[in-house]
């Protein structure tokens, strides 16, 4: 008996562990800068909520079916919401895409494979960012 | 001579240590996935020819004689061989824990490891991949059942139809295994009927060494219980290397196919040394020999088993990295040159993330069992009757 | 109580009966061009979702591939965003093959990328669909889909898949390509949907010996060359009905 209460109490510690590595305290809200003069596929309330159900329906339709381009592609996106300063929307904490997943803590993924930054290839290098983020 | 496991009367340093050990090596395959997943592939020596490396040599070593361990359990509960009941519920333990220990290797291996919850969700029929999404969790399942069936004495009398249940599942998966060679339509090293068939035999053989070696570091088996698995060994691995005689044989008729045979029996550098020196000799030829001599006894067992699983390592190395190994025949009758190596050998050899990544897979499969037999009870014991009819 | 409505139980009016059937006729003579129309434009405009009226495919001429060129590989490379690395590890989707016969000594060249079968191994063979083949016939990854398990890569008769084995960077934004995904020839799909009918190995082969095209159309260049000239489908024992023809080998 003694002995598989040693065992649980090693599981749990092992589990419990990245859980007592975390700061107290709030995290502050990201703040964004978007351009307001132009109008995203919809109101900001709808995309917040929406953004990853039209995401993964036009991923299908992209993929899937060969429908390119047109307002609800996701090059369009970065056109419109890659950060001004870095040209891209997940270079850094601040940008775009990053600053509300880190918020939330959803991972992002998408930018291990699509290109973060808008038009054609820029030269420079650019960290994989979004992965080396989640690990910390 | 200290044993590799830890038994309950051994007391509780002798487990601590063994745990430790195990969960060392499992931290090692752990930490060379983590890095292998970090830095992508190149860590390794697998390329775009050599797609799949030790891992899988491991990997499928483990889910092979996983799937024939659990037949010791069959033969008692299907086919009343009750010599082998009290170790059944050893055995059944086994399969789980080895296949537990080859599916993480697998896992870990894949490209995005990050997406099993993917491969899970999406299945397409035709693949061998997805029916082992359900093969292999239905395995577990029908183990777990097995388990209980044994283990809980009024529900013995379902032990048999379970066990039949599971006796037929563990054909299908262990088909479903020998397929994905089979099914691949264009490599000469695979794309056989025979293959089936082969990985069958070839789960019995390697199932009955795996528990001789576990059941000898779990005290070993009565007289007679030893002479009944010292003659099923050796048939076992008869039945293999006739199957794979069997295998060459075919492809040598055919023309397009001779210099195939060739390159792993002949000179394909690496691969005939271990084919022949491994696995013919080693791992077959000499344990045949030693199970059946005059005054083969309990070690001759232990050490036919032991070697049997090393000719087994031979033989799937063989088979998986020398039937990549050995170029694409896209334009028969033509020498190819190219910048992707066609016409090429592929070179290959082991790395250590690798090794480290298939070992873990072993630790896993060590520490299930490990904590398992101090936790429940799967070794034979009184209720299983006197030692003599162990 | 029935509603009482002034025409009630009369027929239309024969001015209104005459209008009505003018106006199907010029309704049907309107109508009648746009049905020949549609014939001719198969395939589906930019925009629209990609049907099986059309079947996209190769037509490459061994005698006139130039040995030593690469304008095939280099122009795919660019095109896709490919790093162009010929390491074991590096990904290919295009290659050049030189070939030599052993029977006769004689020497030929020709590129081989994937060959959009119709039966295509590796979408039977990949877990979780993402090896699939569209509509018109081009087989593609869904990066979203594959584990990277590299089933797809050992079912391929010819080689054509490759596993991206480190962290990428410098992806073109119509071509999301990542680590621990297999990708292959896509027969710049990105373009054909943007309705550019053409890839970019095609155009950039200085002696035109690639030739891109509808398969399905009989009056397409590609299709009437097919007809008429010995061509060829690698590892045509395989049943795998190519989209990709050889001529000259």
């Amino acid at each position: 008996m003694p002995r598989a209460l040693w065992l649980l109490a090693l599981a749990a510690a092992f589990v419990a562990a990245p859980a007592a590595r975390a700061e107290p305290g709030r995290v502050p809200l990201p703040v964004l800068e978007v351009d307001r003069t132009t109008t995203c596929v919809a109101p900001p309330e709808v995309m917040r909520r929406q953004h990853a159900r039209m995401l993964e329906r036009r991923k299908d339709l992209t993929v899937r079916h060969g429908v390119r381009g047109g307002k609800e592609a996701l090059t369009s996106c970065i056109e419109c919401h890659a950060d001004r300063q870095t040209g891209a929307a997940v270079a850094t904490p601040q940008a775009f895409c990053q600053a509300c997943h880190d918020y939330v803590a959803v991972r992002l993924n998408c930018f291990e494979c699509h290109q973060g930054r808008p038009g054609a290839l820029r030269s420079g290098a650019i960290e994989p960012g979004t992965l080396s983020r989640w690990l910390r | 001579m200290a044993s590799v496991l830890a038994l309950p009367a051994d007391g509780e340093r002798a487990f601590w240590i063994r745990l430790a050990a195990g969960l060392a090596v499992l931290a090692a395959g752990l930490g060379s996935a983590w890095m292998i997943f970090r830095a992508g592939h190149i860590a390794t020596n697998m390329n775009n020819e050599i797609v799949w490396g030790t891992p899988h040599v491991f990997a499928i070593f483990l889910i092979v004689a996983a799937s024939g361990v659990l037949n010791v359990a069959s033969m008692a509960s299907v086919f009343g061989q009750l010599h082998y009941k009290p170790w059944a519920r050893l055995s059944g333990l086994l399969c789980i824990a080895m296949l537990a220990g080859g599916l993480m290797v697998l896992m870990l291996d894949l490209g995005r490891p990050d997406r099993v919850v993917v491969a899970a969700t999406h299945i397409n029929l035709t693949s061998v991949f997805a029916w082992n999404v359900f093969l292999y969790t239905g395995m577990f399942a029908l183990a777990a059942l097995y388990l209980w069936m044994q283990m809980e004495k009024r529900m013995n009398r379902y032990a048999r139809p379970v066990g039949i249940a599971a006796f037929v599942w563990r054909f299908v998966l262990t088909t479903g295994t020998g397929c994905i060679f089979a099914f691949l339509v264009a490599r000469q090293a695979y794309a056989s009927a025979v293959l089936p068939p082969l990985f069958i035999a070839m789960s019995l053989a390697w199932g009955m060494a795996v528990f001789v070696l576990v059941q000898a570091a779990c005290g070993g088996a009565g007289e007679d219980l030893q002479r009944r698995m010292r003659n099923l060994l050796g048939i076992l691995i008869a039945l293999v290397l006739y199957l794979t005689a069997v295998y060459h044989l075919t492809n040598l008729y055919f023309a397009r196919q001779t210099e195939f045979v060739r390159f792993i029996l002949l000179d394909g550098g690496v691969y005939p040394l271990l084919f022949w020196g491994g696995y013919v000799l080693a791992g077959s030829l000499v344990p045949m020999w030693l199970v059946w001599r005059q005054g083969a006894g309990m070690g001759s067992l232990r050490a036919a088993a032991a070697l049997t699983v090393v000719g087994a390592f031979a033989a799937l190395y063989v088979f998986i990295l020398g039937g990549q190994a050995f170029p694409l025949d896209i334009f028969p009758g033509f020498d190819e040159t190219s910048s992707f190596r066609d016409g090429a050998i592929a070179g290959y050899v082991p790395s250590l993330l690798e090794v480290l990544l298939g070992l873990g897979g072993v630790a896993a499969a060590y520490l299930i069992t490990l904590v398992g037999i101090q936790v429940l009870d799967f070794l034979p014991g009184e209720a299983d009757g006197s030692p003599a009819a162990r | 109580m029935a509603e009482v409505s002034p025409n009630q139980g009369e027929e239309p009016a024969p001015s209104r009966r005459r209008l009505l059937a003018a106006a199907a006729a010029f309704a049907g003579v309107a109508i009648a061009p746009g049905v020949t129309l549609v014939e001719v434009a198969r395939a589906a405009r930019p925009g629209e979702p990609v049907t099986s009226k059309v079947r996209w495919g190769l037509l490459i001429d061994a005698n006139l591939c130039q040995e030593g060129c690469q304008e095939c590989v280099l122009a795919c490379n660019r095109e896709n965003g490919l790093e162009g690395g010929t390491r074991p590890v590096d990904v290919q989707w295009i290659r050049k093959v030189e070939l030599k016969e052993r029977a006769t000594g004689r020497t030929l060249g020709l590129p081989v990328m994937c060959q959009h079968c119709a039966n295509p191994p590796c979408v039977d063979v990949c877990p979780t669909k993402a090896s699939f083949k569209r509509a018109d016939g081009i087989v593609l990854v869904d990066r979203h889909t594959c584990i990277g398990c590299r089933y797809c890569m050992l079912a391929c008769p010819y080689k054509a898949r490759s596993m991206v084995h480190e962290p990428i960077t410098q992806q073109k934004p119509e071509v999301p390509r990542g680590k621990g995904c297999v990708e292959s020839c896509t027969l710049c799909v990105h373009r054909i949907d943007r309705g550019e009918r053409n890839t970019a190995c095609a155009e950039a082969c200085p002696t035109k010996a690639i030739l891109f095209g509808d398969l399905n159309d009989p009056e397409s260049e590609i299709s009437r060359r097919i007809a008429s000239l010995p061509t060829k489908e690698l590892r045509a024992d395989l049943r795998l009905d190519l989209g990709v023809r050889y001529t000259g080998l």
